[in-house]
């Protein structure tokens, strides 16, 4: 019965997202829009840290690499559901390709790693004029086209975000449910245990990781026609930062950390705009103060106050 | 070669001050496992605060200074300890990591509001003059610079190796059970990590900012870097911060005049990666045993 309730809860929430923005004015729709970019990319990104115990800090690269192969594949005249598969393989398989020699190392080094990759990302896009648009950027990125019907209006594409990235969460979902997800756990528990019960650990890491890539490079392909202007700087170090910070501040290791975490990266900036200059200031410490009470995420609220109560 | 031999020199200067900022970062992460990504911000502070001590509070400079000291070692020093690293060190390595994160942005945007984000000069503590030495010209601030920061290097080696306390402190770097079982306030040991951390953030805030000028985010390429300066040296060695700063720092130098401006950042870059992959344990480091 409880399952059917949470089931039912679920389909609620899902709909009345998709539901809700119809409400709200274009900046709006664009905000929701990107909380769900964001979502799509934390939720590799939790793969990668919540289940296989890695600590990734270039999200942010392969979620440029995803908008930057989407954008100049839409240029060439690509259709929208051709570029999308193409950059989620891309980061696939540069993921495969980084996360190789650098999870030989693995923890610490695995985070130095790709942080240092993310950088060297960044530089290639800034500096590759021929390819990149260097500074400048690319611009006038067109809208995907659904049944010979370009998706213009905000809310139009907001509907198709919304709804891939429904279709991630369940898929992602699926995979931690198959004996596969379950090794990506017994991996982040114990590692020498999982191996000496014969998991083969360099193997579900890396593909743990390629798999986080990969979801990070779909996040790319929606963003660019989002904003219909790409250029390097949202792919910096500091974007992974914080989609790493969103994965902890829900709660990594939980299939709806990223959608909460989001919430606190995406969208309480936005609420906290009317302490005007001071709103980032706040944030900062904000971050520091949760992570001092609330170390495993917002979602482990309702285990502390089950745990409290147990207490009592 | 004339040029080749200033671009070394000044290369030197720039990478003395990354390895000043490095060695903090080895030091935190020898005494607690912190891996401290406010390391450029813990920088930019001092900064600051010297600025706010010459200029609305009219000190001189070596007076600001020794204010700064003292300020940083309270607040970066014994606060950052108390108040962020101990209630969180229990949790592991992340959440920790995660909080640095903040404190940087929090600090960054702070001093912003305070003073804007506006660029500020600062007064220069070497005279400007140029040396002629066999042809080559070359500055007094950067000599100056090498050789401050070149003797904070050696005397830290030299308190870590040659004293009782600097002994202990390796002590609870290597194992705190065993260190206990010795009688070691690893406790203490580890307040000493912080407190040096903080004089040394000081120090290369008064080296760095005459030259790179004084700016809200000017930490965050100088964390950057020093980061990549700790890993390259050796992560578990002080000595290596050094050898890793001062590579950093003239191979820029070298990239940016020969090879590409846009690359100058990436060779460092390039270095550091190859490191991680082949030789994580750094070039003057040990190899880290693996943990039961």
């Amino acid at each position: 019965m409880t399952r059917l309730w949470q089931a039912a809860l679920l389909l609620f929430a899902l709909v009345a997202i998709y539901l809700l923005p119809g409400t709200l004015k274009n900046y709006g729709v664009y905000i929701v829009t990107l909380w769900s970019v964001y979502v799509i990319a934390g939720m590799g990104l939790n793969l990668t840290v919540g289940y296989a115990g890695q600590i990734s800090l270039g999200q942010a690269a392969f979620w440029g690499i995803g908008a930057y192969t989407t954008a100049i594949a839409l240029k060439a005249g690509l259709p929208f559901f051709a570029a999308l598969p193409l950059s989620a393989a891309l980061c696939f398989g540069v993921g495969l390709l980084l996360g190789f020699p650098a999870l030989r190392v693995q923890h610490h080094y695995l985070a130095f790693a790709t942080l240092g990759f993310n950088v060297l990302v960044f530089l290639a896009f800034r500096n590759e004029d021929w390819l990149t648009g260097g500074t400048f950027g690319i611009n006038n990125i067109p809208r995907p086209i659904l049944f010979g019907w370009r998706l213009r209006a905000p809310l139009d594409f907001f509907h198709l975000t919304w709804i891939a990235t429904v279709v991630m969460g369940a898929l992602m979902a699926l995979l931690l449910r198959s004996p596969w997800g379950r090794a990506f756990a017994a991996l982040r528990d114990n590692p020498i245990r999982a191996e000496s019960v014969g998991i083969d650990t360099t193997f579900y890491t890396l593909l743990a990781f390629a798999i986080g890539a990969a979801y990070a490079g779909v996040a790319g392909a929606f963003f660019a026609p989002l904003v219909g202007f790409i250029e390097p700087a949202p792919f910096a170090v500091t974007t992974s930062l914080s989609m790493l910070l969103m994965v902890i501040a829900g709660g990594s290791g939980r299939l709806f950390g990223p959608a909460i975490g989001a919430i606190v990266v995406v969208l309480l900036p936005e609420w906290l705009r009317f302490a005007a200059e001071w709103y980032l200031a706040i944030f900062g410490v904000l971050i520091v103060v949760m992570m001092v009470w609330l170390p495993g995420g917002l979602l482990s609220i309702p285990d502390r106050l089950r745990a409290a109560r147990v207490l009592k | 070669m004339i040029d080749f031999l200033q671009l070394i020199v000044s290369g030197t200067a720039t990478g003395a001050c990354y390895a000043l900022a490095a060695l903090g970062f080895t030091l935190l992460w020898q005494a607690s496992g912190t891996i401290n990504f406010a390391l450029g911000e813990m920088v930019m502070l001092p900064a600051f605060i010297m600025l706010f001590f010459i200029g609305p509070a009219g000190l001189p400079l070596p007076l600001a200074f020794a204010a700064t000291l003292l300020v940083s070692l309270l607040v970066l020093g014994l606060g950052f300890k108390r108040l962020v690293v101990d209630p969180m060190l229990k949790h592991g390595v992340i959440p920790l990591v995660i909080a640095t994160l903040g404190l940087s942005i929090a600090m960054k945007q702070g001093v912003r509001i305070a003073f804007s984000a506006q660029v500020f000069t600062f007064p220069a503590i070497f005279s400007q003059e140029l040396l002629s030495i066999g042809g080559a010209r070359l500055s007094v601030s950067d000599l100056g610079t090498v050789i401050v920061a070149g003797g904070l290097v050696v005397a830290l080696q030299t308190f870590l190796n040659r004293t009782l306390t600097g002994r202990a402190m390796q002590a609870v770097a290597q194992n705190r059970d065993a260190a206990t079982v010795l009688g070691i306030n690893v406790q203490r040991m580890v307040l000493y990590a912080f407190l040096i951390n903080a004089a040394l953030a000081a120090t290369t805030a008064l080296l760095v900012t005459p030259v790179y000028l004084a700016k809200f985010d000017m930490g965050d390429t100088l964390g950057l870097k020093a980061f990549y300066a700790a890993i390259i040296g050796g992560f578990n060695q002080s000595r290596g911060a050094l050898l890793g700063g001062v590579l950093v720092g003239v191979l820029e130098n070298l990239v940016g005049a020969y090879l590409s401006p846009g690359y100058k950042d990436g060779v460092a870059l390039v270095l550091f990666l190859a490191v991680i992959l082949f030789k994580p344990e750094g070039l003057l480091g040990k190899p880290e045993e693996r943990k039961v």
